[in-house]
């Protein structure tokens, strides 16, 4: 597991890659295995009837966890390095799905599906690029002006500013965009399909997931093979320290909202393409979850908070799947609440010896 | 604190007026019940006469402010509880709105035709806060032990949660349309009914509540728990090292907040007498976490003015506002580009982020609020005086910080 405040990059990368690998597939089967048993019991399906439909949903919840889990690295980075709880970092993602909107809808014209794969390419990479650095920026700014002035303040301080700058962050797309939904292009043909074992997989779910996989991946190397990955690294297990040792503190606290942004940016890319819909309200509640996907992986750890949101999108779409979706917040919030009392240093942290 | 205050001693530069004003002073440090019963006597007086006067009257006929300020007070009433959790005992509760919410639902079942019950108000308002209390209790155990950021995840969950409930449980709380018609209380003795064209009677009775919520709220600063909520707030290692059992005394300050919240949530419901899913929602927590932060985090006063201005400001003076510019008659212009018509600018959609914004310019730029506490400010800006990384210092040298002397000395 590589906490953010790890000692070291892990030894033999590709081995423990493959174990770990193999653990998730482990997992999803047996998710995919335990709604299949699940579904008859809740719904009129027969045993052979609900075999694709887990299947389908398997892939369904892969692919809401991954935004769950791009949003949760955000917050699991920011607590790591500085200790807050940046409560914006849920709008950042609302902003960043707006963003997209604007690049796909508003600046290439887009509106419906695009067959043309080139195309289709183009434009997703498109908005990724375009996306990605705004958002990054966004945050890093927000951090600049309103988090830093307060970094020596008492702690409330910069929680409850955070606070404020969500619901700044939330207000201005209200008072931009307006309230109630609005359409989101969905270029990735919904149509295209994959069949496996008599049930239709979705492209874009898989397409989603790679891109998120990737994304983490990439996360991960940065974080422990570069030398700025290195500092982040440093300033997370000891601010004072590293600063002595010569990490420019500012830098790399910068660089930690800037990568957080930019993953909540693809997340609300992804989101757009996924739900067809963008709302000023979308972070609140995105933000949430993907805080339990970090608190429940351990926060500060970074493949545990990418975990926790895959496990977030599986409990949920566990209970949507069986007719249960109105309690799906009710559900994460239990979840939320039983890891903290249970097991507050979460699934993979290490124990904070911060308790009161 | 009381104590702490030297005995005036007037110089003979100082007029006669400074005299009194310090006499006064000294009255009210020792007789602080007495102080609030009369202050609130005044303030009370003042907000009877005055809106029948003209710049009050303009805006809306007497009846109406005195709707409005009865609805003020379930406000000051919240800001004042939410005081105790955030600026006595230092814990951020960002799910606020909850225990105002199982309050209101806890009158509504006990006084509608819905629960088929008529209990009493005065003994629900106790019944209800303390319901509200026990869920604090509940929420709060597991959570305190934890550092303080657990809590405001916790409580922002329970916050967003709640409202889920009610709204999913419909065959007990009938969705989202709510449970309607509830029971308005009984008429009191010397007040006659409670009706909503006799505002007046639930503004007596608020006034009541909120007096009698201060004097407590007060006495219980100034006591042993009150100091113990200081001492937590400013170095929680530091107080538990002293012999204060750190979870028991700040979850006594998160229950006694949902209490509170719970309090405001029955005579809420006893004055609207409907509730609703939509009714507890983060905006509601949220307006009340800015109006004690503007209002000064930790001065029960100060709170408590400033949940009086900030909704009437929210209520009254962002509706109105369209219509005044009309009656001035400020022109459209045009801002460069952009066209600016101000009588026509929804003023009251921006409500939650000019809220925001005042968090965060407060947070950055005067985080003692607008009525500070003098012991708050010291420990708000001690920071300012040290480098980064000295962070070891700063508890230590919290007793020589410049000024400390004055409202701190003889309270720890």
């Amino acid at each position: 597991m590589t906490s953010l405040a790890s000692p070291a990059a892990p030894a033999r990368p590709i081995a423990r890659g493959l174990r770990f690998g193999g653990i998730a597939i482990a997992a999803i089967v047996l998710y995919t295995v335990a709604l299949w048993l699940a579904l008859p019991i809740f719904s009129p399906l027969t045993s052979a009837q609900a075999f694709p439909v887990a299947i389908q949903q398997t892939v369904n919840a892969l692919s809401i966890g991954a935004i769950y889990a791009l949003i949760a690295l955000g917050y699991t980075m920011v607590y790591g390095i500085i200790e807050l709880i940046n409560f914006a970092h849920g709008d950042v993602f609302m902003i960043g799905a707006f963003v997209s909107v604007i690049f796909i809808g508003g600046i290439m014209g887009q509106t419906g599906p695009v067959e043309n794969i080139p195309l289709l390419v183009v434009l997703i990479g498109g908005a990724l690029l375009f996306t990605m650095p705004i958002i990054g920026l966004l945050n890093v700014s927000i951090e600049r002006l309103v988090y830093r002035p307060l970094r020596n303040a008492p702690r409330l301080a910069p929680l409850i500013t955070a606070i404020g700058v969500s619901f700044i962050l939330q207000n201005v797309a209200l008072v931009v965009a307006g309230s109630g939904d609005r359409s989101a292009p969905q270029v990735f043909p919904l149509g295209w399909h994959l069949e496996l074992g008599g049930a239709s997989i979705s492209v874009l779910s898989i397409f989603i997931f790679v891109l998120a996989l990737t994304l983490m991946i990439g996360l991960q190397v940065f974080i422990s093979r570069t030398r700025l990955g290195r500092a982040m690294r440093a300033t997370a297990q000891d601010r004072e320290a590293a600063s002595l040792m010569g990490v420019d503190q500012n830098q790399t606290i910068a660089l930690t909202f800037l990568l957080g942004g930019m993953l909540a940016a693809a997340a609300g890319l992804i989101w757009g393409l996924r739900f067809g819909y963008v709302r000023q309200d979308l972070g609140f509640n995105s933000g949430l979850k993907a805080f339990t996907s970090a608190v429940l992986g351990g926060i500060g750890n970074i493949t545990g908070a990418a975990i926790g949101g895959f496990v977030i999108g599986f409990i949920e779409n566990f209970a949507s799947s069986l007719g249960f979706s109105r309690w799906s917040e009710f559900l994460v919030f239990m979840v939320l609440t039983l890891v903290l009392i249970f097991k507050p240093s979460g699934l993979f942290g290490h124990a904070t010896g911060d308790r009161a | 604190m009381t104590a702490s205050r030297p005995p005036s001693a007037p110089t003979p530069r100082q007029n006669s007026l400074r005299v009194l004003l310090n006499q006064l002073r000294d009255a009210s440090d020792s007789h602080r019940s007495l102080t609030i019963v009369v202050a609130m006597a005044i303030t009370t007086a003042l907000m009877y006469v005055l809106p029948g006067l003209p710049p009050l009257s303009i805006v809306q006929g007497s009846n109406i402010w005195y709707d409005s300020f009865a609805n003020a007070g379930v406000f000051v009433l919240l800001a004042m509880g939410l005081n105790v959790v955030i600026g006595m005992a230092g814990l951020l509760d960002l799910g606020y709105a909850a225990f105002f919410a199982i309050g209101a639902y806890a009158y509504a079942y006990s006084n509608s035709p819905f629960s088929h019950t008529d209990l009493p108000f005065i003994p629900m308002l106790f019944v209800g806060a303390a319901v509200a209390g026990i869920f604090g209790i509940l929420l709060g155990a597991p959570t305190l032990r934890l550092r303080g950021d657990y809590l405001a995840i916790m409580t922002l969950g329970f916050g967003e949660i709640v409202p889920i409930v009610f709204l999913n449980l419909d065959k007990f709380t009938q969705g989202t349309n709510g449970i309607g018609g509830i029971y308005r209380p009984e008429p009191l003795p010397g007040l006659g009914a409670f009706s909503p064209s006799s505002p007046f009677n639930y503004f007596i009775v608020m006034v009541v509540i909120v007096t009698i919520t201060m004097i407590l709220l007060y006495r219980l600063q100034d006591s042993r728990i009150g100091r113990a909520w200081n001492a937590i707030r400013e170095d929680e290692l530091a107080a538990a090292a002293n012999g204060i059992n750190t979870v028991t005394t700040k979850l006594l300050a998160f229950s006694l907040g949902a209490t509170t919240s719970g309090l405001a949530g029955v005579f809420n419901a006893s004055k609207l007498t409907i509730v609703s899913p939509d009714q507890f929602l983060f905006t509601v927590s949220f307006t009340v976490l800015a109006m004690v932060i503007l209002g000064g985090m930790g001065n029960i006063w100060g709170v408590a003015v400033g949940a009086f201005v900030v909704y009437n400001i929210q209520v009254v003076f962002l509706k109105s506002i369209n219509g005044i510019i009309e009656t001035l008659g400020i022109p459209a212009f045009d801002l460069g580009p952009v066209h600016v018509n101000l009588a026509k600018v929804p003023f009251s959609d921006y409500q939650y982020l000019l809220y925001g914004v005042a968090l965060v310019l407060m947070m950055l730029l005067r985080p003692e609020g607008l009525f500070p506490n003098q012991r708050r400010r010291q420990e708000l800006h001690i920071a300012e005086e040290f480098d980064e990384g000295e962070q070891g210092e700063i508890t230590g040298a919290m007793g020589a910080a410049p000024g400390a002397a004055g409202d701190a000395g003889g309270t720890l």
